[in-house]
């Protein structure tokens, strides 16, 4: 008997099945056990540790669910919770409307499309410490001017994380909506010419649907960066400019959530690290929800085409 | 669309195409100047004041009491391992999850699967002192740790290739005698090439510009990587030499971008299908 899948193809037959399972160990062991070295142990220890009081991993002592408490009332946290997700919400739409924007032009048969492309997506490519420096850099040349720098205000810090997020982001989310509109059929957007649709209505009412998947993958990716975003907020601000409290502990204002569970773990005492571990499993919450909507939302789109 | 209109879209493209690649061009003007300049005179050519020639990248070298070249070794090494491994391991593991489907194999799947929506400060405690255990702390044996984090995306884009391979050519090596190693490495191998490209780009990208991971992994008093260096020498408030740091970008932007001119279509295409499968 031959398994079939969805699609009716066949993935596997006796034949090929009973010799290919004696090589267990030399196809599927190796990437197992690597896999549960740098995955499954670790986050099965961090769900446990998350639950525990520790400074190493020997010394660790279940106390229940003390460490979540203490993750929710840090004001630091919560702080950067909602500066991440402003961040990210508006990151989305900016990324995606330019994003859009050029990747529409580009599609529109215009001379040297190629060479725009090419120098659109290359800051892709550069690492997000070394593209955080090259930002500060601007930026402080630019506010040097007015005897300030980027350190010095929050709203400097968050639209400079902003613009580097577009400038890395955009060439990315370009290419997927390049791809998306080239598979719009021609016919699809003759046939609306010729039913005297003008351009901006044919985009809106026939490009748009069927690039619909395309977006759904950019908005998503995009949500998830902008929540994950670590080397670019390390290197750019690394959470300046700080604000004390009353009680003589500060908030670092340009702060998101994977820098605060970083500086939960290494920055401060070795004591919080219990709850730098609840923290990280309740990003792990957030991103891993994120994921889970994103895949409903792909899935039911596939449905309707 | 009229001809006139097009010249105008291509006219501000090309104004907004310069100015999106102006950065790296600031970069490069900033790295021939001394330091004191660097924040003063940002959006200046060096003249003969500001300009100091090669003295920033010959500085570069040598900063922070540690080698930029070897950084740049290192990085090289762990790079190409590790992507290597992932290459290789992943698409192996890949088939034998489709071809063999066992109860094991399903498990495995969906556990890989679920490794791809963790992010790495869940993990990057616990995953460090693992490796330190195991003594996976060096650029030789990192590229362990990045088969364990990286095999989720990986496995998964190749499962999705391996799905559609026809079973008739194994098949057919099957009853000439072809073991499994040989029908994987002279059959599927070959026909997974399309797929080995796209995720080996995407790893590559990873890894080469990976900050966090190497960081708390690697045994930093030896080994760095070129992210690492870099935020090493910023860190250190107050004796930074900004001239010095700006050749380091300059030097460590190179090599991405002729990787990127050389390999542009693969690189491209690479990035739709991951962005389509993850």
């Amino acid at each position: 008997m031959k398994k079939k899948t969805n699609d009716g193809t066949s993935v596997n037959s006796p034949l090929l099945r009973r010799p290919i399972q004696r090589m267990f160990f030399v196809f599927l062991l190796p990437t197992f056990i690597a896999f549960c070295i740098g995955f499954v142990y670790p986050f099965l220890q961090g769900m446990y540790l998350s639950f525990c009081s520790f400074t190493t991993i020997s010394s660790a002592k279940f106390i229940g669910i003390g460490n979540y408490i203490k993750a929710l009332e840090d004001a630091t946290f919560t702080h950067a919770f909602w500066f991440t997700a402003l961040f990210a919400v508006i990151s989305v739409v900016l990324i995606n409307v330019l994003a859009f924007l050029v990747a529409y032009l580009l599609t529109l048969k215009i001379k040297g499309a190629n060479l725009f492309r090419t120098a659109f997506f290359m800051p892709n490519l550069i690492g997000g410490i070394v593209l955080g420096y090259i930002w500060s850099m601007i930026f402080n040349g630019i506010l040097s001017k007015y005897q300030t720098s980027i350190l010095m205000e929050t709203k400097y810090g968050f639209w400079g994380l902003m613009i580097l997020m577009l400038w890395q982001q955009i060439g990315y989310m370009m290419i997927i909506y390049i791809a998306g509109l080239q598979s719009v059929p021609e016919e699809l957007i003759e046939a609306a010419r010729i039913d005297g649709a003008n351009r901006w209505q044919t985009l809106i009412h026939v490009t748009i649907p069927n690039v619909m998947s395309s977006i759904t993958i950019c908005m998503f990716l995009s949500l998830t960066n902008g929540f994950k975003l670590f080397d670019q907020n390390l290197a750019l601000t690394a959470g300046q400019p700080f604000i004390f409290q009353d009680d003589g502990s500060q908030i670092k204002t340009t702060e998101m959530l994977a820098l605060n569970i970083y500086n939960t773990f290494y920055g401060q005492s070795s004591a919080a690290r219990g709850t730098g571990q609840a923290k990280a499993v309740i990003f792990f919450v957030l991103v891993a929800l994120i994921s889970v909507i994103q895949l409903r939302a792909t899935r039911s789109k596939e449905v309707q085409q | 669309m009229s001809k006139t209109r097009l010249n105008i879209i291509t006219a501000i493209l090309t104004v907004v195409t310069i100015i999106h690649i102006s950065p790296i061009f600031v970069v490069l003007m900033n790295s021939f100047k001394a330091n004191t300049y660097v924040k003063t005179h940002t959006f200046e050519f060096p003249n003969e004041q500001t300009f100091v020639g090669w003295a920033n990248y010959l500085k570069g070298f040598t900063f922070g009491n540690y080698p930029f070249f070897q950084s740049v070794a290192y990085s090289v090494v762990i790079t190409v391992l590790s992507t290597a491994l992932i290459l290789l391991c992943t698409s192996m593991a890949a088939w034998y999850i489709i071809r063999v489907n066992s109860l094991l194999c399903k498990i495995a799947y969906y556990l890989f699967v679920f490794s791809m929506v963790v992010p790495f400060q869940m993990v990057m405690f616990t995953l460090s002192k693992t490796a330190d255990t195991l003594k996976l702390n060096t650029p030789w044996t990192i590229p362990v740790v990045y088969l364990g984090f990286g095999a989720g995306m990986a496995t998964f884009m190749f499962t999705g290739f391996i799905k559609s391979l026809p079973l008739e050519i194994e098949e057919a090596a099957a009853i000439d005698g072809c073991g499994p190693l040989r029908t994987f490495f002279l059959i599927i191998l070959p026909m997974l090439k399309p797929t080995l490209i796209s995720v080996g780009i995407l790893e590559i990208m990873w890894i080469w510009n990976d900050y966090l991971l190497p960081y708390l992994v690697l045994d930093r008093t030896l080994y760095m990587t070129i992210p690492i260096h870099i935020q090493y020498l910023q860190g250190s408030y107050g004796a930074v030499d900004l001239g010095a740091i700006m050749a380091l970008i300059i030097l460590s932007i190179i090599p991405v971008i002729i990787f990127y001119l050389t390999c542009q279509k693969y690189i491209i295409k690479g990035v739709a299908a991951g962005a389509v499968k993850g």
